[in-house]
């Protein structure tokens, strides 16, 4: 076995040892309950809406219009909020978390590359969001049709729902790997990182009204091309303001957000090299 | 040589405060303690060795190895924190476990390595327990465990006699004193100056984030000419023997103690030994012990540094 085979093994099985402490983490944690709150508040929203249309028998509404009020429910609360404020909350404690608890040091005194310590942690986080949002994505559009009964069933399995709901759950766990390296650097270079992550926020919030080129220098907008429903905003006052910009291919965006998650990585794994142990700060 | 702990010229600022200021040491295997009040930089030191911080300026290397490279370097330096902290929900067992997975031991070993370190710290009784549940001491324990699972060959331990029972202090001293009798770097932070005694092949004494003097304790002591050296002389008539040594010149004080000592200070020690066995032989006393009396941390810590450090 050749030299570089073995580290790579060796990597991949302190990775392995780091999965098992962080996940546990990441899942079982008491500041994980409003995490779970925030990435199954769509399950709630459209279980709730079926519910209550079977409860009334309020059948005016097509299954078009409510795939059109899960695409907005999607674009407007779970990408912006919910993934949003989940990833802040998972990612920007994987470091930060640890120094405020004074524990990172566990790590940091074990014989683990800082780089492999970084990339597991961050795999972790990865793999506590996607599981979270993807199945809170997947679920809250399997309900939201619930109620028209076989012909919600027809739409999925017999017409495009299955698709769509494949571009869902795609462009959910897309948002984890976009958000979540991003609130992992924040969450290395700021002792408060809420404050960087409400200026995100509102970047991502006012891509819309910005010119085009700087569309391109955000998540959301990457984001946004890859749903299979788009949610018209340029309507009402604002809709002046609004620029429009050709939406990015998927075949574009789901590389390109791939690779700005890869470099602000290896932008982390630099700083991971040089992290001391501040505890004091 | 790659056979040392070294500091390099090594400057550590947090910010404008001074962490330890150009600092030169070369650490032997033994045991090295280091000494001084707290703030003197004495945890600064063991965290530039073990990579947690960076120096400002200069180089440190442990057995060769920088400390930016932990993957080389915790495979044979352990380092027993005065963190406190623990990760969340973790038994004893489970924490050694883990951490021990982190240095690529697969499961039995991993395992045989965590009982083995509980053994010796006494912990097996309490292994299953949460560390959140464990007292002071226990805490300490167990970190001394992580420090020793994976049979470093460097020990780093800060104040790692803190909150220890009686009992168990002097088990860990014993354990401290065999690991420098088999050659291992013992590098002990301490406050507690009759304990770095007992336990130390060597000292660095630590003042301001300055390291005052280094050495074995004697050596040190020696190099303070002007305190004189305090000798304790245990005889049968400490009267005469008091007298005698007065008329040379070589004696400053001579007191007589209520248990018989005879308590000497000397500004020659060479010339102060020879009159004593002058006497002796010419007087006939019979001696039942000659000690120095001041050669001990303490003492040259006080001669050196003063009251202000506050060490105890």
């Amino acid at each position: 076995m050749t030299r570089g085979m073995t580290q790579w093994r060796l990597w991949m099985r302190q990775c392995a040892a780091i999965l098992r402490l962080e996940l546990k983490k990441n899942f079982f944690s008491r500041r994980a309950w409003w995490i779970y709150l925030l990435a199954f508040a769509p399950v709630l929203l459209t279980g709730g809406h079926s519910l209550d249309s079977m409860r009334k028998g309020r059948w005016g509404c097509s299954i078009g219009e409510d795939v059109m009020i899960y695409a907005g429910i999607f674009q407007f609360f779970y990408l912006r909020l919910g993934i949003y404020f989940g990833c802040v909350g998972i990612f920007t404690n994987l470091f930060r978390g640890d120094l405020l608890e004074k524990t990172l040091h566990y790590y940091l005194l074990a014989p683990v590359r800082r780089e492999v310590l970084l990339a597991s942690k961050y795999v972790a986080g990865l793999l506590a969001s996607v599981v979270m949002f993807t199945t809170s994505a997947a679920l809250a559009f399997l309900l939201v049709g619930y109620h028209f009964g076989s012909a919600w069933q027809d739409f999925l399995f017999r017409g495009p729902g299955l698709g769509y709901l494949g571009w869902y759950a795609l462009t959910a766990a897309l948002a984890c790997v976009g958000y979540g390296a991003v609130f992992l650097i924040l969450g290395m270079i700021f002792n408060n990182p809420m404050i960087p992550a409400a200026v995100v926020m509102v970047w991502e919030a006012m891509n819309w009204l910005l010119p085009s080129a700087l569309k391109k220098v955000s998540v959301i907008f990457y984001l946004k091309s890859l749903c299979p429903t788009e949610v018209p905003v340029d309507e009402g006052p604002w809709a002046l303001l609004a620029v429009v910009t050709e939406p990015t291919p998927a075949w574009l965006a789901v590389p390109g957000l791939l690779v700005v998650a890869a470099l602000i990585l290896v932008w982390a794994a630099l700083r991971a090299r040089k992290l001391e142990i501040t505890y004091s700060e | 040589m790659n056979d040392r702990i070294r500091f390099d010229n090594v400057s550590r600022f947090y910010g404008d405060v001074l962490g330890v200021n150009r600092v030169h040491l070369s650490i032997p295997p033994g045991v090295t303690s280091l000494v001084g009040p707290n703030g003197s930089g004495k945890t600064t030191l063991m965290n530039l060795m073990t990579g947690l911080i960076r120096p400002t300026r200069g180089e440190v290397s442990v057995l060769g190895v920088p400390p930016d490279r932990p993957q080389e370097l915790f495979r044979f330096v352990g380092y027993c924190t005065q963190f406190d902290a623990f990760p969340k929900g973790l038994t004893g067992y489970q924490f050694l476990y883990s951490y021990l997975r982190l240095h690529d031991h697969g499961h039995a070993e991993a395992d045989r390595l965590a009982w083995e370190a509980l053994d010796r710290v006494s912990m097996r009784e309490a292994a299953h327990r949460r560390v959140a549940a464990y007292s002071k001491g226990m805490r300490q324990r167990i970190k001394l465990a992580q420090a020793i699972a994976h049979l470093p060959r460097v020990l780093v331990l800060d104040e790692p006699l803190n909150g220890l029972d009686p009992m168990a202090r002097a088990e860990t001293i014993a354990l401290f004193q065999e690991w420098g009798r088999q050659g291992l770097y013992v590098i002990v932070s301490s406050h507690i100056l009759h304990e770095v005694d007992r336990i130390s092949d060597q000292v660095v004494l630590l003042s301001h984030g300055y390291v005052v003097a280094e050495g074995q304790i004697h050596d040190v002591r020696s190099e303070v000419k002007e305190q004189p050296l305090t000798v304790m002389v245990r005889c049968g008539e400490p009267s005469l023997l008091a007298s005698r040594l007065f008329r040379e010149n070589y004696v400053v004080e001579a007191r007589v103690l209520e248990d018989g000592g005879l308590l000497i200070r000397t500004r020659d020690a060479e010339g102060f030994y020879l009159l004593l066995n002058r006497v002796v032989v010419e007087d006939g006393l019979e001696l039942e012990s000659v000690a120095p009396a001041d050669e001990d941390v303490g003492s040259v810590y006080q001669y050196l540094i003063g009251g202000a450090g506050g060490a105890a």
